[in-house]
């Protein structure tokens, strides 16, 4: 099983610990074995451990240290919000998210639907079960 | 004394540090017209006889003297502050009831009474709790609000809700031991009343809104999985 993402320069990559906890970035050098330099259009470039990193699939078009102008047009360019939103992984942060910012108003109103629709599916089994034993 | 003024003389000696004052004594005098009160005076300060003064009671020695000296307790002038209402608890937001009777139930806050009790209201038709105080610490507020601007709850206050005086009945021998035939206690009319007056506007508004009625009407509990530290109220 050979490896299909690498650290390289325009890697997007998600960051899963620490202060920028959940938020995408971009790698825009290496420092050391450890460390890589990384950018954000709504973030201060700083240095971050590979080990607060998961990186994912998308890849930008950017030279090393590129000026933040040059990042947020190469961001648009490679279309990362609507790439990184539009896969199942960006898919499930965003139901993640949102079930946790569900008030108790929204549970109870999710439960009373999730009620609803078994009670369509089970009336759906039951129409066919008849049809297949008639 | 002489008449007070309707408002306070500011002084007219100005602190120019303090401790210093920006005038003399002289210029005291003369700022105080003490020269214009002589002059009428015909020269002298005006003298007033002190007033007679009632005669004292005469001091009696007291009937009862301590074994040892009893020492008097500290004055204390402490005023309570009234309860600070959590800035989440706004008239119309559902609270969720955490003890007593109604544990679990979702009621409407109405106002915070001047004892810092919170009153609250199911409403009654909805899930059975009535026009009620409780304390701020035994509720969960959810983000939920409901629209309370037609409720008049100007008359609710902590003398509504106090305990009515029970005259205590004599018992003879017998009666003692003969089980107690208490008359149940019966809610007055006017308390029927006023919940009724309350709830109607309230109800109307709640229905205004799709499943709210059955959200208040459902009572809270804690399933598997969830964790109360990151549930969002």
């Amino acid at each position: 099983m050979p490896f299909k993402r690498y650290v390289e320069i325009g890697r997007v990559a998600l960051v899963n610990y620490g202060k920028d906890y959940g938020k995408l970035v971009v790698i825009v050098d290496v420092i050391d074995q450890n460390r890589a330099l990384v950018d954000a259009p709504d973030m201060v470039r700083g240095q971050m451990n590979f080990k607060r990193l998961t990186l994912t699939d998308i890849t930008i078009d950017i030279p090393r240290v590129p000026k933040k102008k040059t990042l947020i047009e190469a961001m648009e360019k490679a279309d990362v919000k609507t790439k990184w939103e539009n896969s199942s992984w960006g898919r499930k942060l965003i139901v993640q998210k949102r079930r946790a910012s569900l008030n108790d108003f929204d549970r109870f109103k999710l439960m009373l639907a999730k009620i609803k629709r078994a009670g369509v599916v089970r009336q759906e089994l039951a129409k066919l079960k008849k049809e297949n034993s008639s | 004394m002489a008449a007070k003024r309707k408002t306070p003389v500011k002084t007219r000696n100005p602190d120019l540090i303090r401790g210093v004052g920006k005038y003399s004594r002289s210029k005291m005098y003369h700022k105080r017209g003490l020269w214009a009160i002589k002059a009428k005076n015909g020269g002298v300060f005006p003298r007033h006889d002190p007033k007679p003064k009632a005669p004292a009671a005469a001091d009696k020695p007291p009937k009862f003297y301590p074994a040892e000296d009893v020492k008097k307790p500290l004055l204390n002038k402490r005023k309570p502050k009234p309860t600070k209402l959590r800035a989440s608890i706004t008239p119309g937001t559902v609270l969720i009831l955490l003890a007593g009777r109604f544990m679990g139930k979702r009621v409407v806050f109405l106002k915070q009474l001047t004892s810092g009790l919170l009153l609250v209201t199911g409403p009654f038709k909805i899930n059975g709790v009535p026009l009620r105080r409780v304390n701020q610490s035994y509720v969960i507020a959810t983000s939920t609000k409901v629209d309370i601007s037609g409720v008049n709850v100007e008359k609710f206050d902590e003398k509504y809700f106090a305990k009515e005086v029970q005259k205590k009945k004599k018992k003879s021998e017998g009666e003692f031991f003969e089980a107690e035939k208490e008359d149940k206690k019966k809610l007055p009319e006017g308390k029927k009343e006023d919940q009724k007056a309350v709830d109607a506007t309230l109800i109307k508004s709640i229905e205004g809104v799709p499943e709210l009625k059955a959200y208040l009407a459902a009572r809270f509990s804690l399933k598997s999985g969830m964790k109360p530290h990151e549930l969002v109220f």
